[in-house]
């Protein structure tokens, strides 16, 4: 009994660490949304959140994410697919090229995407070469979906994937050695035990698309204002910590309420380990 | 044979997606000409004047030193906190794992602007607020990576130890510490990642004048695009892959010898 309790003794500096460091922070910020510059009660600024500067950043924000998220699963599934089809062990090399990009600095991804969509970029010159008009690609709402559906494939990619290489290959036979046809074992196995996964990689997809204000920044040019952008602008360019705070706590609402909707078991990080 | 053709076809198109823009960056990083889409003739001058550009080498060394220091101490914290919790009972071990959750599911920038707003009541943002920021977001990464790999370890062969009369430090030591590596390496490895890739909560925490690669780039990349970006991203996605490359074959390895 003394053993184990000095083995609980060994989580000590993580449970200060993580008072100090995880809590008290939140707390923080729920005091700072909740009080005004005097420091006494108000509920104004999170309900400033209805106001139509705040509102049309948030339900822009609701729409990229959604839209984000909708394409990276459109384009995800049938690539896990395939790759399972393939039959490959684990830890293959197929798989590490489909995330590779990961690895590489977020902000250089962006680069990457900035420079292709530019007026003077690869595309445009490309429009230009066959005769047509040159398009304005970059500072467009599509431009930051695009460079989030760049950012964030890898993270739909990789649940959907695990989750259809964990089903065992008997399943699949009996069902086919009971009269299955292909569209029956998708519906009825492959579909229902990919669930999980799909709904990891959603939560992994939508909250960082939703909560983003870089990529909107870089790509968006300061025309496309995103709820993040507005939060960020408040506690970096107007100080005022207290609206900035209070607007912070209503988008935490929306992602715990997000998680809640999809009730996921599963998105503990495990999908993301390639390794 | 259609199936196959479609299959084969569709993954080059994800695959080009994914690729296209990278090949783009190091094209461009050994061209002459500063244009985005003409080949000016072969050159290294970009990737000179990236080693002489102080801010990216500033940048480069502090990114590092955070990286290294911040999953370092994650992992020691980490694991000791993994096995304290594994000892623990269910409703302990309960609370502990939701408020491990929180950094992992919270949206980076709330993360990044709770965390600002302690620091500046007590301290100045700097080299060491970054450096908390990171270790805070890097633990719950090696816990989670440890724990699974803590309850797959066998308790018996433990207690046969004690029993045999090896201290309980000799018996962790020798039984459960190399069931558990894999788990301290991955978390590590993880850890890593999240540091280097971080930009939201250090930009919050940051403070005048330190800078890590991913708040250089973003300042920068707002005033516009300069060629020893691409020189950087080469070089950058040349690490990349040389390690992947290098844990790949690493635990190929392992696989083929386990098998």
């Amino acid at each position: 009994m003394t053993t184990k309790w000095k083995r609980q003794l060994l989580a000590g500096p993580y449970i200060i660490w993580m008072i100090g460091f995880i809590l008290l922070p939140i707390l923080m910020i729920l005091f700072y949304g909740m009080t005004d510059s005097s420091g006494s009660f108000t509920l104004h600024h999170m309900i400033a959140i209805a106001e139509p500067i705040h509102r049309k950043a948030l339900l822009l924000s609701l729409k990229l994410a959604l839209i984000c998220t909708g394409i990276c699963l459109l384009l995800s599934y049938p690539l896990a697919m395939i790759l399972n089809g393939m039959h490959l062990k684990r830890q293959s090399f197929v798989v590490f090229i489909f995330v590779l990009p990961m690895w590489m600095n977020f902000m250089l991804r962006i680069l990457a995407w900035q420079l292709l969509l530019s007026n003077n970029g690869i595309f445009n010159t490309l429009l230009d070469s066959l005769g047509l008009p040159k398009l304005q690609l970059l500072n467009t709402p599509s431009a930051v979906v695009f460079g989030m559906v760049y950012d964030f494939l890898p993270f739909m990619i990789l649940p959907i994937y695990n989750a259809m290489s964990r089903i065992g290959r008997d399943i699949i036979d009996a069902a086919r050695d009971l009269g299955a046809n292909s569209l029956q074992v998708f519906v009825k196995i492959i579909l229902p035990l990919t669930v999980t996964g799909v709904l990891s990689g959603i939560v992994m997809v939508f909250v960082p698309a939703l909560t983003s204000f870089v990529i909107s920044d870089l790509l968006g040019g300061g025309k496309v204002l995103l709820i993040g952008n507005v939060i960020e602008q408040e506690f970096m360019q107007s100080m005022d910590w207290n609206m900035g705070s209070g607007l912070s706590i209503v988008l935490m609402g929306f992602v715990i309420a997000s998680m809640a909707f999809m009730n996921v078991r599963g998105a503990d990080g495990e999908g993301t380990a390639v390794w | 044979m259609v199936k196959k053709t479609v299959s084969r076809i569709y993954l080059s198109v994800i695959f080009l997606f994914l690729y296209f823009p990278i090949l783009v960056l190091i094209i461009l990083s050994f061209n002459d000409s500063k244009s985005r889409v003409a080949w000016g003739g072969f050159t290294g001058k970009w990737y000179l004047s990236m080693f002489r550009n102080t801010a990216i080498m500033n940048a480069f060394t502090t990114t590092i030193q955070i990286t290294l220091i911040a999953s370092i101490l994650a992992t020691i914290i980490g694991t000791l906190a993994a096995i304290g919790i594994q000892a623990m009972r269910r409703r302990g071990r309960a609370i502990l794992l939701g408020a491990t959750n929180i950094p992992l599911l919270n949206a980076d920038i709330v993360t990044g602007i709770s965390m600002m707003l302690l620091f500046v009541r007590f301290t100045k943002l700097g080299f060491s607020t970054v450096l908390i920021a990171h270790l805070t977001f890097d633990i719950p990464y090696v816990i989670l990576n440890v724990l699974p790999k803590l309850n797959a370890t066998s308790k018996s062969a433990y207690e046969a130890a004690l029993d045999l009369g090896a201290t309980p430090l000799y018996a962790f030591y020798k039984i459960v510490w190399p069931d558990i590596l894999p788990g301290v390496f991955s978390g590590f490895l993880m850890a890593v990642t999240m540091s280097l890739d971080d930009f939201s909560i250090t930009y919050f925490t940051k403070g005048a004048g330190v800078n890590t690669l991913s708040t250089m780039l973003y300042t920068e990349l707002r005033k516009g695009i300069r060629p020893e970006m691409y020189a950087l991203s080469t070089l950058l996605f040349g690490i990349a892959l040389l390690l992947l490359l290098l844990m790949n074959f690493r635990s190929a390895r392992k696989n083929d010898i386990n098998n």
